[in-house]
């Protein structure tokens, strides 16, 4: 029982991280129905920049992750003025490609910076655990809990309550229809990536004393965020933690209960169960178009 | 600048339009079939995979091209060929029923994968296939007993009729080559048959293609098991050139590089597969070339503007240290990803069609007869 309860919190941590990642897709296919395949490179990136300012230059971490939290949603606007807005308007398959070129970009240019070693970063959560009756918990898995929630209300009331998270989903929705509503659509695309990318420098940066930083971490993440991403039904806030969390406990129960290989597939065979049974996910909205 | 006057729609699926077609692919045709005789053997390699690439390129394009159903998962088609060869090989199969058997099993998965694909689209249909080609990895990795686990499996000679072909023969060169033309033959074939044009019609729009009777559902499949089976063939081939296989060589990678040739070569023609393979596998002989012999040459040229023996070399030094960085392929692929996409979204295929037109309207080109129209985007949960 107990090791099912260790398992089940490791899990929920674990989740939190797709979660993370799962909210920066959420958010760009959100307000632009466009899926950025870099999104995984975008969190790697963001933990590189948190390294070179905490790491390398020796600042405090609290200061050093908000210089990488806003160096990055820079960087987010930056690459979506390249690489997206162009082809804005395009086949979604092409935005597709593109962004899965901006994350080889990113990847190769990452490696040859900041080079191919695993790097950590020092955190006020880096030592010590929290003990609940014989529960083991670490500081770090728990930071990494309470942001994704935290970061999960935030985005949902922003998204639903405010003016500009109003104007997001309009464009969503018919992106020349919100233009004429007189909702500067390409500045509504480009603040969505600069928080996505935002969003995603966070889960970097807390992930840092869990998996380190490495130029491929992003790719093997991103993967992973995809099944929560759906599962969630994509294009719901909560629906992409929820699914998160529950892909988390999937693979850490498959690594725990089944054999070797299993936990790496796991949460791929419940995506295609997902979709063939439920393709708009567990909170997504299904509408059918009329003709 | 000759007018094609269709009268017919005998006229309009014609094989060859015109005269020229014959002439000049005949022309082609017989340069590749002196080119083992002509070319060095490294070139010839090279070659070899192209006409490999080009296959599994078609194969993607009846998919993504004609029938519009985006696939990131074609590593694992052409991995389950391989693997079918490799296995069969071992119980001394000959190699036309391995060939076929491989073509077969990755068509009927291919199916299967079809069906559950059938209620996706977009954006799901991209990771629903990608999750497929990662389970397939995960499975040759663990089902040692067939697929002998990461440690790989080793592919004998391929022998044809009692005669072994070496994979470095101008034979086997012929053996691809022979594959890939009747690929494309066979699909240009298809693509004017009622089924090709249902294909094209579910591309264009699903909606008008239903309206029209075009059994949807059924297309999608048969689209996805013909796109998977030519994969599998080419597999055979892939495993036999590589003469080693293991898991780690069937990745996500491999699937992009193939997205990436279509998409560099151009989605509407099958020249695109062709011209997209010739690009993809020419990278790493550039790559090379780009280590070894650009740095001197720089140099020569710095050296010949003044700069002295001592700059001059300085240059070689750095170029050279540029050149052999660790990430350089990711990043040439990535920008030229993106550039593609942005820039040419019709592919090499559609700068030769730009060029032709160029010249014969000589003065009247006008860019915008190749522009993209904008479709704003709506929203997909709509649909």
């Amino acid at each position: 029982m107990l090791d099912f309860v260790q398992q089940l919190v490791s899990g929920v941590a674990l989740g939190c991280v797709y979660g993370l990642i799962a909210l920066g897709f959420v958010l760009v296919y959100k307000a632009t129905e466009v899926v950025n395949f870099a999104q995984g490179d975008l969190m790697m990136l963001g933990g590189f920049f948190a390294f070179t300012f905490i790491g390398m230059m020796g600042l405090n971490y609290w200061i050093g992750f908000a210089g990488a939290v806003a160096a990055m949603a820079l960087f987010g606007m930056l690459a979506e003025r390249v690489v997206v807005r162009p082809i804005l308007g395009y086949p979604q398959f092409s935005i597709i490609m593109a962004t899965i070129g901006l994350g080889y970009f990113l990847r190769s240019i990452a490696g040859m910076i900041w080079g191919t070693d695993d790097l950590k970063i020092e955190t006020p959560f880096s030592q010590g655990v929290l003990r609940v009756g014989s529960l083991v918990l670490a500081y770090d898995k728990l930071s990494v809990i309470a942001a994704t929630m935290i970061l999960c209300t935030l985005l949902w009331l922003f998204f639903n309550k405010t003016t500009l998270g109003t104007a997001m989903r309009a464009s969503s929705e018919n992106m020349l229809a919100a233009y004429y509503m007189g909702i500067p659509v390409k500045r509504v695309v480009s603040v969505v990536w600069a928080i996505s990318a935002a969003v995603a420098t966070c889960a970097g940066v807390l992930l840092a004393p869990i998996t380190f930083i490495h130029s491929n971490v992003g790719l093997v993440l991103g993967l992973k965020a995809f099944p929560a991403a759906v599962l969630g039904g994509f294009g719901s806030i909560p629906g992409a933690v929820v699914g998160g969390v529950l892909i988390g406990v999937i693979e850490s129960m498959a690594g725990f209960y089944l054999a070797e290989g299993w936990k790496d597939v796991a949460p791929y065979i419940v995506l295609l169960a997902v979709l063939l049974l439920k393709p708009e996910g567990l909170f997504g909205l299904h509408v059918r178009k009329k003709v | 600048m000759r007018f094609l006057f269709k009268t017919d729609y005998e006229d309009d699926i014609r094989l060859f339009p015109h005269s020229g077609y014959v002439v000049s692919y005949g022309v082609l045709l017989a340069l590749l079939l002196i080119a083992p005789y002509v070319l060095s053997s490294y070139l010839m390699s090279q070659l070899v995979f192209v006409c490999i690439y080009a296959t599994v390129g078609v194969a993607l394009l009846i998919l993504t091209g004609f029938t519009g159903q985006a696939s990131l998962g074609h590593a694992a088609f052409l991995a389950i060929g391989a693997y079918t060869a490799a296995y069969l090989q071992k119980y001394n199969v000959p190699f036309p029923v391995y060939f076929l058997a491989a073509g077969l099993l990755a068509g009927c998965i291919g199916a299967l994968v079809g069906f559950p694909a059938l209620r996706l689209t977009g954006i799901y249909l991209v990771i629903a296939t990608i999750s497929f080609a990662l389970i397939v990895e995960e499975i040759l990795a663990r089902w040692e007993s067939v697929t002998n686990g990461n440690e790989g499996m080793r592919v004998k000679t391929l022998s044809l009729l009692g005669v072994t072909v070496p994979r470095d023969s101008p034979t086997f060169y012929f053996l691809c080559l022979a594959v890939l033309v009747l690929t494309i033959v066979g699909t240009l074939n298809l693509l004017r048959s009622p089924t090709g044009r249902a294909f094209v019609a579910i591309r264009d729009s699903e909606t008008a293609a239903r309206s029209m009777g075009v059994n949807v559902a059924l297309y999608k499949v048969k689209s996805f098991a013909i796109s998977a089976a030519i994969t599998g063939f080419a597999g055979v081939l892939f495993a036999h050139k590589l003469s080693f296989i293991s898991p780690e060589m069937f990745t996500l990678q491999l699937s992009i590089e193939f997205i990436i040739v279509i998409l560099i070569g151009g989605t509407f023609s099958l020249h695109g597969a062709v011209l997209g393979a010739i690009f993809i596998v020419m990278i790493d002989p550039f790559l090379t070339y780009l280590k070894d012999d650009m740095p001197g040459i720089i140099a020569g040229i710095v050296a010949t503007f003044g700069a002295g023996t001592q700059g001059a070399a300085n240059v070689q030094s750095k170029v050279a240290a540029f050149a052999s960085l660790n990430g350089l392929k990711g990043a040439i692929y990535g920008i030229i990803i993106v550039l593609f996409v942005l820039f040419e979204p019709l592919g090499l295929y559609g700068r030769w069609l730009k060029i032709k037109l160029f010249f014969q309207l000589f003065p009247l080109y006008k860019r915008a007869t190749f522009k993209r129209q904008k479709i704003y985007v709506k929203s997909e949960r709509n649909r």
